[in-house]
């Protein structure tokens, strides 16, 4: 369980990025967080690991507060949250392994990470999370030799491998193709049910967010402006998040790939699980 | 339609400095000072003409190089220059792998990175002659003074440039890594050298090259090295073999010029 109670950022330049945030996120909880750009999305999962460092408020992690660890114990908190990157940021002349191991070194020495000795628990469970990714061949490939699906599957892994209890996900799909973005995104959403996860989705595009997400939540100018399921998504709400336009294209488009993407059949990822109804029935109309 | 058919407007680029009596003032002064400086530039033809014919015998004497008069001398200092190129490089890069982390302002602290910039800045803001006629003042004539020399210039060198480059970086791939709830040397390791080194790699390369030019010139401060042997071979006015010595340098240096493209070609 995430608790976000009054979080605040103010950045060096004066601009209020989050005023007073309360949110809460339970065990399991898949949440899309939406809004225009410069909202404060970005600051606002970057608060919960301390990537930024958040000016007031509370954030708790079950029961360890956040903001006031120190360097230690925030690096130890920080392997509880596994965190996946817009454009991928993997670490490109590195291998895919190495990416994925990475997500290891909060538990390793430095030593031991430097000459690359890992135990062999963590390398079994990077291979079996790369074959659970359809990526089990490319272990010692070099991470700017895969396109940007395969990038953001190794991604994930190296989230996971973690073993968090919350992921971060931030613009998961920014850079992908519509399909290759539903793949993500269904992978995503697949595994924080496997692992019985919670995760804040941080993303642009509002039919992505409905289709995978079972609680929506809207952010404008540092605060929220909507919070429920993603049927109640009216064009009277995005016009709230968002601002003035005509929603009835992105309404309708909806309901179509919401049903589209349920039957499609995914070759480079060997999913088998099936979407929940309710994901089906994402549509507004 | 009827819009587009208007009278054409007028557009030109705008120019780079608006105050039109500032930019004149620029240009006609630029010219003035030009052509004050060349108009009062001395020279003495005659002289010129006499010099050519010195020039002559002077390069006259240079031919044929002689390899064997003073064959002991050369080795020993092109040795002893090989041994100041190698321990300056690897002492310089030693130093400045740790200054360099610290001068970079997106992973530095600002005390860390304004303490760095000072010692880099410091380093970097004499020319290695004067370096060399400092520290030989300070060591005595001899390798010692050279390498030292070559040691400090390499510092300002490599940790400018290694600070230049890991904050040209691409930062959201070290902060993937710190998220992981990595450490900060771990984050060097993992998020931060992989996007570096290659290029690290070529400049110390680079470097090897540059030392061992500038080994023969610290050597005619009194910094050792080959320097020291063709500087003895001018004033005893044996050009022969001064321009043995000249050969074996263009020798070396074309390869190692040759070496380091090989070995930065074969590691792309």
């Amino acid at each position: 369980m995430l608790r976000i109670k009054g979080l605040t950022k103010r950045y060096r330049t004066g601009d209020m990025a989050l005023t007073g945030i309360d949110l809460d996120v339970p065990d399991g909880q898949v949440m899309a967080l939406i809004g225009p750009s410069g909202a404060g999305k970005s600051t606002l999962i970057r608060c919960i690991n301390r990537l930024v460092e958040p000016t007031a408020g509370s954030v708790k992690l079950n029961d360890a507060e956040i903001t006031s660890l120190g360097s230690r114990e925030l690096r130890h908190a920080r392997r509880r949250m596994g965190m996946i990157f817009q454009e991928y940021a993997l670490v490109e002349r590195l291998s895919v392994m190495e990416n994925v191991l990475s997500g290891r070194l909060g538990y390793v020495g430095f030593w031991r990470s430097y000459m690359r000795i890992f135990p062999q628990a963590d390398i079994d469970e990077a291979f079996r999370l790369l074959d659970r990714v359809g990526l089990g061949q490319m272990a010692d490939k070099r991470a700017d030799q895969l396109s940007g699906g395969q990038r953001q599957r190794v991604g994930i892994c190296r989230a996971l491998i973690q073993n968090p209890e919350l992921l971060l996900v931030d613009e998961p799909t920014a850079s992908l193709d519509p399909r290759t973005s539903r793949q993500i995104m269904r992978l995503v959403k697949e595994l924080c049910i496997e692992r019985k996860l919670s995760a804040i989705i941080n993303i642009h595009d509002v039919m992505l967010a409905q289709m995978f997400a079972e609680r929506i939540v809207g952010l404008q100018l540092g605060t929220i402006v909507y919070d429920g399921p993603p049927g109640e998504l009216t064009a009277d709400v995005l016009t709230k998040i968002y601002g003035e336009e005509d929603w009835s294209a992105t309404m309708r488009k909806v309901d179509d790939d919401g049903q589209g993407a349920a039957d499609a059949t995914d070759n480079g990822v060997a999913i088998e699980g099936r979407l929940p109804q309710r994901d089906r029935m994402a549509g507004l109309t | 339609m009827s819009i587009a058919a208007a009278t054409p407007r007028h557009w030109k680029k705008p120019p780079a400095i608006k105050r039109a009596w500032l930019r004149w003032a620029l240009v006609i002064g630029a010219v003035v000072y030009l052509a004050a400086a060349v108009g009062t530039t001395e020279v003495n033809w005659t002289r010129v003409w006499e010099g050519l014919p010195r020039g002559e015998r002077f390069f006259a004497a240079f031919f044929p190089p002689n390899f064997t008069a003073r064959s002991g001398d050369i080795i020993d200092g092109i040795l002893e220059s090989l041994w100041m190129t190698m321990v300056s490089t690897v002492i310089g890069i030693a130093v400045s792998i740790p200054l360099g982390i610290g001068a970079a302002k997106n992973i530095a602290s600002p005390p860390v990175y304004y303490f760095c910039r000072a010692i880099l800045a410091f380093s970097r803001s004499f020319q290695e002659i004067i370096l060399a006629i400092f520290f030989v003042k300070l060591f005595g004539f001899g390798p010692f003074a050279g390498m030292v020399t070559l040691s400090v210039a390499t510092v300002g060198f490599y940790s400018k440039l290694l600070a230049e480059d890991i904050e040209d970086m691409d930062f959201s791939q070290a902060e993937a890594v710190r998220a992981s709830g990595a450490g900060w040397l771990q984050c060097i390791n993992y998020g931060v050298q992989p996007q570096v080194m290659p290029r690290m790699i070529g400049l110390c390369l680079y470097r090897l090259d540059i030392n061992f030019r500038e080994s023969a010139v610290v050597g005619i401060v009194g910094g050792g090295g080959i320097g020291a042997t063709l500087d003895t071979a001018f004033n005893r006015y044996e050009f022969d073999s001064a321009a043995a010595i000249l050969l074996v340098i263009i020798g070396i240096v074309m390869l190692a010029e040759y070496l380091s493209g090989y070995v930065r070609g074969w590691m792309q």
